[in-house]
Protein backbone atom coordinates (compact mmCIF):
# COMPACT_ATOMS: atom_id res chain seq x y z
CA UNK A 1 0.00 0.00 0.00
CA UNK A 2 2.84 2.46 0.82
CA UNK A 3 5.93 2.78 -1.44
CA UNK A 4 8.81 0.55 -0.39
CA UNK A 5 11.62 2.78 -1.69
CA UNK A 6 11.20 5.31 1.14
CA UNK A 7 11.27 5.18 4.98
CA UNK A 8 8.62 6.60 7.31
CA UNK A 9 8.33 8.64 10.52
CA UNK A 10 5.71 8.48 13.26
CA UNK A 11 4.73 12.05 12.34
CA UNK A 12 3.84 10.83 8.80
CA UNK A 13 6.80 12.10 6.78
CA UNK A 14 8.62 9.94 4.24
CA UNK A 15 12.37 10.17 3.55
CA UNK A 16 14.45 8.90 0.63
CA UNK A 17 18.27 8.82 0.59
CA UNK A 18 19.84 9.60 -2.79
CA UNK A 19 23.47 10.55 -3.39
CA UNK A 20 23.99 11.63 0.20
CA UNK A 21 20.91 13.92 0.17
CA UNK A 22 17.61 13.04 1.91
CA UNK A 23 14.37 14.05 0.16
CA UNK A 24 11.44 14.56 2.56
CA UNK A 25 7.70 14.74 1.96
CA UNK A 26 4.49 13.77 3.74
CA UNK A 27 2.76 10.43 3.29
CA UNK A 28 -0.41 9.82 1.32
CA UNK A 29 -2.15 9.12 4.63
CA UNK A 30 -1.11 12.54 6.01
CA UNK A 31 -2.09 14.36 2.82
CA UNK A 32 -5.52 12.71 2.83
CA UNK A 33 -6.02 13.60 6.48
CA UNK A 34 -5.12 17.24 5.80
CA UNK A 35 -6.98 17.29 2.45
CA UNK A 36 -6.77 20.18 -0.03
CA UNK A 37 -3.43 21.76 0.87
CA UNK A 38 -3.63 25.39 -0.23
CA UNK A 39 -0.52 27.01 1.23
CA UNK A 40 3.04 25.84 1.86
CA UNK A 41 5.71 27.66 3.84
CA UNK A 42 9.10 26.30 2.73
CA UNK A 43 12.50 26.50 4.43
CA UNK A 44 15.40 28.45 2.92
CA UNK A 45 18.44 26.66 1.56
CA UNK A 46 21.10 26.69 4.27
CA UNK A 47 18.62 26.60 7.18
CA UNK A 48 19.77 24.31 9.98
CA UNK A 49 17.25 21.70 11.10
CA UNK A 50 17.19 19.73 14.36
CA UNK A 51 16.13 16.12 14.58
CA UNK A 52 12.35 16.25 15.08
CA UNK A 53 12.33 19.96 14.30
CA UNK A 54 9.64 21.60 12.15
CA UNK A 55 11.05 22.88 8.86
CA UNK A 56 7.93 23.55 6.78
CA UNK A 57 4.28 24.49 7.36
CA UNK A 58 1.32 23.20 5.39
CA UNK A 59 -2.12 24.78 5.47
CA UNK A 60 -5.28 23.15 4.27
CA UNK A 61 -8.74 24.71 4.29
CA UNK A 62 -9.29 22.90 7.58
CA UNK A 63 -6.03 23.10 9.48
CA UNK A 64 -2.39 24.06 9.86
CA UNK A 65 0.23 21.31 10.05
CA UNK A 66 4.00 21.27 10.54
CA UNK A 67 6.44 19.04 8.69
CA UNK A 68 9.11 17.55 10.96
CA UNK A 69 12.59 16.43 10.01
CA UNK A 70 13.54 12.84 10.86
CA UNK A 71 17.17 13.92 11.36
CA UNK A 72 19.43 16.88 11.97
CA UNK A 73 20.97 18.54 8.94
CA UNK A 74 21.09 21.51 6.62
CA UNK A 75 18.43 22.32 4.02
CA UNK A 76 19.91 21.70 0.56
CA UNK A 77 16.82 22.41 -1.52
CA UNK A 78 13.09 23.18 -1.37
CA UNK A 79 10.33 22.38 -3.86
CA UNK A 80 9.48 25.89 -5.06
CA UNK A 81 6.84 24.52 -7.42
CA UNK A 82 4.65 24.00 -4.34
CA UNK A 83 4.31 27.75 -3.87
CA UNK A 84 2.15 27.92 -7.00
CA UNK A 85 0.79 24.37 -6.84
CA UNK A 86 0.47 23.28 -3.20
CA UNK A 87 -2.10 20.69 -4.35
CA UNK A 88 0.80 18.60 -5.75
CA UNK A 89 1.25 17.30 -2.19
CA UNK A 90 -2.25 15.80 -2.37
CA UNK A 91 -1.90 14.60 -5.94
CA UNK A 92 1.62 13.14 -5.87
CA UNK A 93 2.83 13.01 -2.28
CA UNK A 94 5.83 10.76 -3.10
CA UNK A 95 6.71 12.43 -6.41
CA UNK A 96 6.17 16.03 -7.50
CA UNK A 97 4.81 16.81 -4.04
CA UNK A 98 8.17 16.38 -2.27
CA UNK A 99 8.85 19.23 0.16
CA UNK A 100 12.59 19.66 0.84
CA UNK A 101 16.02 18.06 0.52
CA UNK A 102 18.32 17.79 3.51
CA UNK A 103 22.08 17.27 3.83
CA UNK A 104 22.12 14.99 6.84
CA UNK A 105 24.80 15.13 9.51
CA UNK A 106 24.56 11.41 10.29
CA UNK A 107 25.95 8.82 7.87
CA UNK A 108 23.14 6.28 8.36
CA UNK A 109 20.22 8.61 9.00
CA UNK A 110 17.31 6.44 7.86
CA UNK A 111 18.04 3.31 9.87
CA UNK A 112 15.74 4.25 12.75
CA UNK A 113 12.74 4.95 10.50
CA UNK A 114 9.92 2.53 9.65
CA UNK A 115 9.73 0.57 6.42
CA UNK A 116 6.48 0.45 4.42
CA UNK A 117 5.13 -2.60 6.22
CA UNK A 118 5.81 -1.17 9.68
CA UNK A 119 4.30 2.18 8.67
CA UNK A 120 1.18 0.47 7.36
CA UNK A 121 0.72 -1.23 10.73
CA UNK A 122 1.42 2.04 12.51
CA UNK A 123 -1.29 3.89 10.50
CA UNK A 124 -3.77 1.10 11.18
CA UNK A 125 -3.09 1.38 14.93
CA UNK A 126 -3.56 5.17 14.74
CA UNK A 127 -6.83 4.80 12.85
CA UNK A 128 -8.09 2.38 15.46
CA UNK A 129 -7.13 4.68 18.32
CA UNK B 1 -20.81 15.44 26.81
CA UNK B 2 -22.01 12.78 24.40
CA UNK B 3 -22.48 14.07 20.86
CA UNK B 4 -25.96 14.21 19.37
CA UNK B 5 -26.63 12.44 16.09
CA UNK B 6 -28.83 13.74 13.30
CA UNK B 7 -31.31 11.29 11.70
CA UNK B 8 -28.87 11.13 8.75
CA UNK B 9 -25.84 10.06 10.79
CA UNK B 10 -25.74 6.52 9.39
CA UNK B 11 -26.00 7.89 5.83
CA UNK B 12 -22.87 9.96 6.39
CA UNK B 13 -20.93 6.99 7.72
CA UNK B 14 -22.07 4.85 4.78
CA UNK B 15 -20.88 7.58 2.38
CA UNK B 16 -17.45 7.53 4.03
CA UNK B 17 -17.66 11.04 5.47
CA UNK B 18 -15.05 12.37 7.88
CA UNK B 19 -16.94 13.27 11.03
CA UNK B 20 -16.22 16.09 13.51
CA UNK B 21 -17.95 17.44 16.60
CA UNK B 22 -19.85 20.66 15.81
CA UNK B 23 -22.20 22.54 18.14
CA UNK B 24 -22.80 19.38 20.14
CA UNK B 25 -23.46 17.15 17.08
CA UNK B 26 -21.31 14.55 15.31
CA UNK B 27 -21.37 16.03 11.79
CA UNK B 28 -19.74 15.32 8.39
CA UNK B 29 -16.94 17.81 7.65
CA UNK B 30 -16.28 16.36 4.18
CA UNK B 31 -17.08 13.38 1.97
CA UNK B 32 -14.65 13.62 -0.98
CA UNK B 33 -12.84 16.92 -0.32
CA UNK B 34 -13.76 20.43 0.70
CA UNK B 35 -12.72 22.17 -2.53
CA UNK B 36 -14.35 19.52 -4.69
CA UNK B 37 -17.61 19.85 -2.74
CA UNK B 38 -17.41 23.64 -2.75
CA UNK B 39 -17.12 23.76 -6.56
CA UNK B 40 -19.96 21.25 -6.98
CA UNK B 41 -22.31 23.71 -5.25
CA UNK B 42 -21.03 26.77 -7.15
CA UNK B 43 -21.28 24.98 -10.51
CA UNK B 44 -23.99 22.32 -10.14
CA UNK B 45 -25.83 21.16 -7.03
CA UNK B 46 -25.05 19.80 -3.57
CA UNK B 47 -27.02 18.34 -0.67
CA UNK B 48 -26.32 19.23 2.97
CA UNK B 49 -27.55 17.65 6.18
CA UNK B 50 -28.56 20.62 8.30
CA UNK B 51 -30.71 18.67 10.73
CA UNK B 52 -28.56 20.03 13.55
CA UNK B 53 -30.22 23.42 13.10
CA UNK B 54 -32.92 24.24 15.64
CA UNK B 55 -36.64 24.83 15.07
CA UNK B 56 -38.70 26.68 17.65
CA UNK B 57 -42.43 27.07 17.12
CA UNK B 58 -44.49 29.93 18.53
CA UNK B 59 -48.23 29.31 18.65
CA UNK B 60 -51.00 31.57 19.92
CA UNK B 61 -52.84 34.82 19.41
CA UNK B 62 -49.69 36.85 20.16
CA UNK B 63 -47.21 34.78 18.12
CA UNK B 64 -46.43 37.70 15.78
CA UNK B 65 -46.44 40.40 18.47
CA UNK B 66 -44.16 38.23 20.64
CA UNK B 67 -41.70 37.67 17.77
CA UNK B 68 -41.66 41.41 17.13
CA UNK B 69 -40.63 41.89 20.76
CA UNK B 70 -37.86 39.28 20.45
CA UNK B 71 -36.17 40.55 17.27
CA UNK B 72 -35.06 43.93 15.82
CA UNK B 73 -36.53 43.30 12.33
CA UNK B 74 -40.20 43.89 11.38
CA UNK B 75 -42.43 40.86 11.79
CA UNK B 76 -45.90 42.44 11.88
CA UNK B 77 -45.80 43.32 8.19
CA UNK B 78 -44.85 39.82 7.05
CA UNK B 79 -47.31 37.87 4.94
CA UNK B 80 -47.94 34.18 5.42
CA UNK B 81 -45.13 32.35 3.64
CA UNK B 82 -42.59 35.16 4.13
CA UNK B 83 -39.13 34.65 5.68
CA UNK B 84 -36.93 37.29 7.29
CA UNK B 85 -33.35 37.28 8.57
CA UNK B 86 -32.89 38.85 12.00
CA UNK B 87 -31.32 38.34 15.42
CA UNK B 88 -32.16 37.66 19.02
CA UNK B 89 -30.43 40.42 20.97
CA UNK B 90 -29.57 40.72 24.64
CA UNK B 91 -30.67 43.92 26.43
CA UNK B 92 -27.07 45.19 26.02
CA UNK B 93 -27.36 44.82 22.21
CA UNK B 94 -25.09 41.79 21.80
CA UNK B 95 -26.52 38.75 20.04
CA UNK B 96 -28.00 35.57 21.50
CA UNK B 97 -28.11 34.22 17.93
CA UNK B 98 -28.91 35.15 14.35
CA UNK B 99 -32.12 33.51 13.16
CA UNK B 100 -34.71 33.22 10.40
CA UNK B 101 -38.37 34.03 11.06
CA UNK B 102 -40.91 31.99 9.06
CA UNK B 103 -44.41 33.51 9.22
CA UNK B 104 -46.79 30.57 8.86
CA UNK B 105 -49.95 32.39 9.98
CA UNK B 106 -51.06 35.14 12.35
CA UNK B 107 -51.00 32.60 15.17
CA UNK B 108 -48.00 30.48 14.16
CA UNK B 109 -44.39 31.62 13.68
CA UNK B 110 -41.48 29.23 13.11
CA UNK B 111 -38.02 30.38 14.22
CA UNK B 112 -35.04 28.61 12.66
CA UNK B 113 -32.04 29.00 14.95
CA UNK B 114 -28.45 27.82 15.03
CA UNK B 115 -27.53 24.46 16.45
CA UNK B 116 -26.28 24.35 20.00
CA UNK B 117 -25.83 21.49 22.44
CA UNK B 118 -29.04 19.87 23.74
CA UNK B 119 -30.99 20.70 20.58
CA UNK B 120 -30.69 24.50 20.60
CA UNK B 121 -31.71 24.73 24.25
CA UNK B 122 -29.85 28.06 24.51
CA UNK B 123 -32.20 29.87 22.10
CA UNK B 124 -35.23 28.04 23.44
CA UNK B 125 -34.48 29.00 27.06
CA UNK B 126 -33.97 32.62 26.03
CA UNK B 127 -37.23 32.83 24.10
CA UNK B 128 -39.21 30.86 26.68
CA UNK B 129 -38.05 33.15 29.50
CA UNK B 130 -39.58 36.21 27.78
CA UNK B 131 -43.08 34.87 27.07
CA UNK B 132 -44.66 36.48 30.15
CA UNK B 133 -47.52 38.80 29.16
CA UNK B 134 -47.95 37.24 25.70
CA UNK B 135 -50.61 34.76 24.67
CA UNK B 136 -48.10 32.34 23.16
CA UNK B 137 -46.72 28.85 23.66
CA UNK B 138 -43.07 28.24 22.89
CA UNK B 139 -42.12 24.73 21.73
CA UNK B 140 -38.62 23.50 20.98
CA UNK B 141 -39.23 21.15 18.04
CA UNK B 142 -35.56 20.78 17.04
CA UNK B 143 -35.49 17.04 17.69
CA UNK B 144 -38.68 16.44 15.67
CA UNK B 145 -37.50 18.16 12.49
CA UNK B 146 -35.02 16.84 9.96
CA UNK B 147 -33.60 19.36 7.52
CA UNK B 148 -31.60 19.19 4.32
CA UNK B 149 -30.34 22.02 2.12
CA UNK B 150 -30.30 21.62 -1.66
CA UNK B 151 -27.99 24.29 -3.05
CA UNK B 152 -26.51 25.24 -6.38
CA UNK B 153 -27.62 26.62 -9.78
CA UNK B 154 -29.19 23.30 -10.81
CA UNK B 155 -31.26 22.86 -7.65
CA UNK B 156 -34.49 24.40 -9.05
CA UNK B 157 -34.43 22.07 -12.07
CA UNK B 158 -33.75 19.09 -9.82
CA UNK B 159 -36.45 19.87 -7.26
CA UNK B 160 -39.13 21.01 -9.75
CA UNK B 161 -40.46 17.55 -10.76
CA UNK B 162 -40.08 16.11 -7.25
CA UNK B 163 -41.96 18.70 -5.23
CA UNK B 164 -45.75 18.83 -5.17
CA UNK B 165 -47.36 21.90 -3.64
CA UNK B 166 -49.52 24.96 -4.27
CA UNK B 167 -46.54 26.67 -5.93
CA UNK B 168 -43.92 24.88 -8.01
CA UNK B 169 -40.39 24.77 -6.62
CA UNK B 170 -38.95 26.78 -9.50
CA UNK B 171 -41.58 29.50 -9.07
CA UNK B 172 -41.13 29.84 -5.33
CA UNK B 173 -39.77 33.33 -4.58
CA UNK B 174 -36.55 34.10 -2.72
CA UNK B 175 -37.18 34.17 1.05
CA UNK B 176 -40.58 32.51 0.62
CA UNK B 177 -41.70 29.10 1.80
CA UNK B 178 -44.50 26.72 1.01
CA UNK B 179 -45.79 23.38 2.31
CA UNK B 180 -46.09 20.35 0.08
CA UNK B 181 -44.79 16.84 -0.44
CA UNK B 182 -41.66 15.22 -1.81
CA UNK B 183 -41.27 11.43 -2.16
CA UNK B 184 -44.72 11.26 -0.46
CA UNK B 185 -43.33 12.98 2.66
CA UNK B 186 -44.86 16.18 4.05
CA UNK B 187 -42.34 19.00 3.91
CA UNK B 188 -41.90 22.73 4.23
CA UNK B 189 -39.69 24.06 1.44
CA UNK B 190 -38.05 27.50 1.54
CA UNK B 191 -36.06 29.33 -1.14
CA UNK B 192 -33.18 30.06 1.19
CA UNK B 193 -29.64 28.92 1.89
CA UNK B 194 -26.21 29.63 3.31
CA UNK B 195 -24.08 29.34 0.16
CA UNK B 196 -24.72 32.40 -2.02
CA UNK B 197 -26.19 30.11 -4.70
CA UNK B 198 -29.81 29.51 -5.60
CA UNK B 199 -31.36 26.72 -3.58
CA UNK B 200 -33.81 25.38 -1.08
CA UNK B 201 -34.00 24.31 2.52
CA UNK B 202 -36.33 21.38 3.07
CA UNK B 203 -37.84 20.71 6.49
CA UNK B 204 -39.48 17.39 7.19
CA UNK B 205 -40.32 14.98 9.95
CA UNK B 206 -37.10 13.55 11.39
CA UNK B 207 -38.45 10.09 10.52
CA UNK B 208 -38.83 11.05 6.83
CA UNK B 209 -35.53 12.78 6.26
CA UNK B 210 -33.57 9.65 5.26
CA UNK B 211 -36.13 9.03 2.48
CA UNK B 212 -35.77 12.62 1.31
CA UNK B 213 -31.95 12.54 1.50
CA UNK B 214 -31.65 9.30 -0.45
CA UNK B 215 -34.29 10.35 -2.97
CA UNK B 216 -32.56 13.65 -3.73
CA UNK B 217 -29.13 12.02 -4.07
CA UNK B 218 -30.63 9.42 -6.43
CA UNK B 219 -32.62 11.92 -8.52
CA UNK B 220 -29.64 14.28 -8.53
CA UNK B 221 -27.35 11.78 -10.25
CA UNK B 222 -28.27 13.31 -13.60
CA UNK B 223 -26.85 16.57 -12.31
CA UNK B 224 -23.77 14.97 -10.72
CA UNK B 225 -25.05 15.96 -7.27
CA UNK B 226 -22.68 15.63 -4.27
CA UNK B 227 -23.28 15.39 -0.55
CA UNK B 228 -21.60 18.42 1.04
CA UNK B 229 -19.97 18.60 4.46
CA UNK B 230 -19.53 21.41 6.95
CA UNK B 231 -16.08 22.26 5.53
CA UNK B 232 -17.53 23.42 2.21
CA UNK B 233 -20.57 24.88 3.97
CA UNK B 234 -18.10 27.19 5.71
CA UNK B 235 -16.06 28.15 2.60
CA UNK B 236 -19.28 28.73 0.61
CA UNK B 237 -20.82 31.03 3.20
CA UNK B 238 -17.47 32.73 3.77
CA UNK B 239 -16.97 33.77 0.13
CA UNK B 240 -20.31 35.61 0.19
CA UNK B 241 -19.60 36.95 3.71
CA UNK B 242 -22.64 35.45 5.42
CA UNK B 243 -22.02 35.71 9.16
CA UNK B 244 -21.18 32.67 11.25
CA UNK B 245 -22.48 32.95 14.79
CA UNK B 246 -19.68 32.36 17.27
CA UNK B 247 -17.06 33.71 14.83
CA UNK B 248 -18.20 36.91 13.11
CA UNK B 249 -21.00 37.71 15.52
CA UNK B 250 -21.57 36.79 19.15
CA UNK B 251 -22.86 38.04 22.49
CA UNK B 252 -20.34 40.89 22.42
CA UNK B 253 -21.09 42.24 18.93
CA UNK B 254 -24.15 44.28 18.13
CA UNK B 255 -25.79 44.09 14.69
CA UNK B 256 -24.89 47.69 13.83
CA UNK B 257 -21.13 47.09 13.77
CA UNK B 258 -21.30 43.84 11.81
CA UNK B 259 -23.17 45.06 8.75
CA UNK B 260 -26.47 43.58 9.96
CA UNK B 261 -27.82 47.08 10.62
CA UNK B 262 -30.36 46.85 7.76
CA UNK B 263 -32.29 44.35 9.89
CA UNK B 264 -32.60 46.73 12.87
CA UNK B 265 -35.79 48.80 12.72
CA UNK B 266 -35.71 51.56 15.32
CA UNK B 267 -39.18 52.78 14.21
CA UNK B 268 -40.60 49.63 15.78
CA UNK B 269 -42.16 49.48 19.23
CA UNK B 270 -39.94 48.15 21.97
CA UNK B 271 -37.86 45.07 21.27
CA UNK B 272 -35.20 43.44 23.41
CA UNK B 273 -31.97 45.40 23.00
CA UNK B 274 -33.58 48.47 21.38
CA UNK B 275 -32.43 51.00 23.99
CA UNK B 276 -28.83 49.76 23.92
CA UNK B 277 -28.72 49.66 20.12
CA UNK B 278 -30.20 53.18 19.86
CA UNK B 279 -27.62 54.44 22.32
CA UNK B 280 -24.81 52.71 20.38
CA UNK B 281 -26.05 54.32 17.17
CA UNK B 282 -26.28 57.80 18.70
CA UNK B 283 -22.90 57.49 20.40
CA UNK B 284 -21.37 56.34 17.11
CA UNK B 285 -19.76 53.04 16.25
CA UNK B 286 -16.25 52.33 17.50
CA UNK B 287 -15.46 49.34 15.25
CA UNK B 288 -16.71 47.57 12.17
CA UNK B 289 -16.61 44.16 10.52
CA UNK B 290 -14.57 44.44 7.30
CA UNK B 291 -13.09 42.29 4.57
CA UNK B 292 -9.36 41.70 4.07
CA UNK B 293 -7.38 40.23 1.18
CA UNK B 294 -4.27 38.44 2.43
CA UNK B 295 -2.08 37.78 -0.65
CA UNK B 296 0.87 36.04 1.04
CA UNK B 297 1.94 34.34 4.25
CA UNK B 298 -0.77 31.75 4.77
CA UNK B 299 -4.37 31.71 5.95
CA UNK B 300 -5.51 34.42 8.35
CA UNK B 301 -7.57 32.46 10.86
CA UNK B 302 -10.07 33.29 13.61
CA UNK B 303 -8.53 35.18 16.52
CA UNK B 304 -5.35 36.38 14.77
CA UNK B 305 -4.40 40.02 15.39
CA UNK B 306 -4.84 42.71 12.74
CA UNK B 307 -2.28 45.52 12.99
CA UNK B 308 -1.62 49.00 11.65
CA UNK B 309 1.98 50.22 11.98
CA UNK B 310 2.69 47.47 14.50
CA UNK B 311 -0.25 48.36 16.75
CA UNK B 312 -3.18 45.96 17.18
CA UNK B 313 -6.37 47.46 15.69
CA UNK B 314 -8.58 44.38 15.53
CA UNK B 315 -8.94 40.64 15.15
CA UNK B 316 -9.77 38.13 12.44
CA UNK B 317 -13.28 36.71 12.94
CA UNK B 318 -13.21 34.29 9.97
CA UNK B 319 -10.53 33.63 7.39
CA UNK B 320 -9.99 31.05 4.73
CA UNK B 321 -8.77 30.09 1.32
CA UNK B 322 -11.59 30.89 -1.12
CA UNK B 323 -11.79 27.97 -3.57
CA UNK B 324 -13.73 29.93 -6.22
CA UNK B 325 -11.25 32.82 -6.15
CA UNK B 326 -8.13 30.79 -5.32
CA UNK B 327 -7.13 33.51 -2.86
CA UNK B 328 -7.04 34.00 0.90
CA UNK B 329 -9.55 36.42 2.39
CA UNK B 330 -10.63 37.23 5.92
CA UNK B 331 -13.35 39.01 7.83
CA UNK B 332 -12.10 41.08 10.74
CA UNK B 333 -13.50 43.33 13.47
CA UNK B 334 -11.42 46.51 13.19
CA UNK B 335 -11.30 49.82 15.08
CA UNK B 336 -13.29 52.39 13.10
CA UNK B 337 -10.43 54.74 12.07
CA UNK B 338 -8.86 51.94 10.01
CA UNK B 339 -11.91 50.63 8.15
CA UNK B 340 -11.66 52.42 4.78
CA UNK B 341 -11.47 50.20 1.70
CA UNK B 342 -7.93 50.27 0.29
CA UNK B 343 -6.29 50.61 3.69
CA UNK B 344 -3.06 48.64 4.12
CA UNK B 345 -3.03 46.59 7.31
CA UNK B 346 -1.15 43.51 8.52
CA UNK B 347 -2.13 40.18 10.05
CA UNK B 348 0.06 38.37 12.57
CA UNK B 349 0.38 34.81 11.22
CA UNK B 350 2.74 32.49 13.14
CA UNK B 351 4.81 35.34 14.57
CA UNK B 352 5.12 37.24 11.30
CA UNK B 353 3.19 40.32 10.17
CA UNK B 354 1.95 39.74 6.63
CA UNK B 355 0.25 42.40 4.48
CA UNK B 356 -3.53 42.61 4.29
CA UNK B 357 -5.54 44.98 2.13
CA UNK B 358 -8.97 46.13 3.23
CA UNK B 359 -11.47 45.23 0.50
CA UNK B 360 -15.21 45.36 -0.15
CA UNK B 361 -17.41 42.57 1.13
CA UNK B 362 -18.67 40.18 -0.09
CA UNK B 363 -15.72 38.52 -1.83
CA UNK B 364 -18.13 36.83 -4.25
CA UNK B 365 -21.50 38.39 -5.06
CA UNK B 366 -24.42 36.08 -4.09
CA UNK B 367 -26.42 34.74 -7.05
CA UNK B 368 -29.47 36.91 -6.35
CA UNK B 369 -27.37 40.10 -6.65
CA UNK B 370 -25.28 39.12 -9.67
Amino acid sequence: MYPTDVRYTKTHEWARLEDGMVTIGITSYASEELSDIVYVELPDVGDTVEEGGAFATLESVKAVSEVYSPMAGVIGGANLQLQDEPGLINEEPYGKGWIAKLKPGDTAPLDDLMDAEAYDKYVESERGA
Amino acid sequence: MELLLTPLHREHLALGAKMIPFDGFDMPVQYTGIIDEHMAVRERVGLFDVSHMGEIELHGKDAVRFTDYLVPNYVAGMRDGDIKYTQLCYPHGGQVDDIFVYKVSDEYVLLVVNASPEYSVKDFAWIHSHREGFDVTVSNRSIDYGQVALQGPMSPALLEPLFHGPVSAAELGRFKFVKGTIFNCDVLVSRTGYTGEDGFEIYGDAADIVTIWRGLLQAGKDYDIKPIGLGARDTLRFEVCYWLYGNDIDENTNPLETGQGWTVKFEKDDFIGKAALLEAKQRGLTRKLVGLHVPTGGIARTGMEVKKDGRTVGRITSGNYCPSLKKVYAMAMIDLPHTDVGNSLAVGIRGRDVPAELVEMPFIVPFNKR
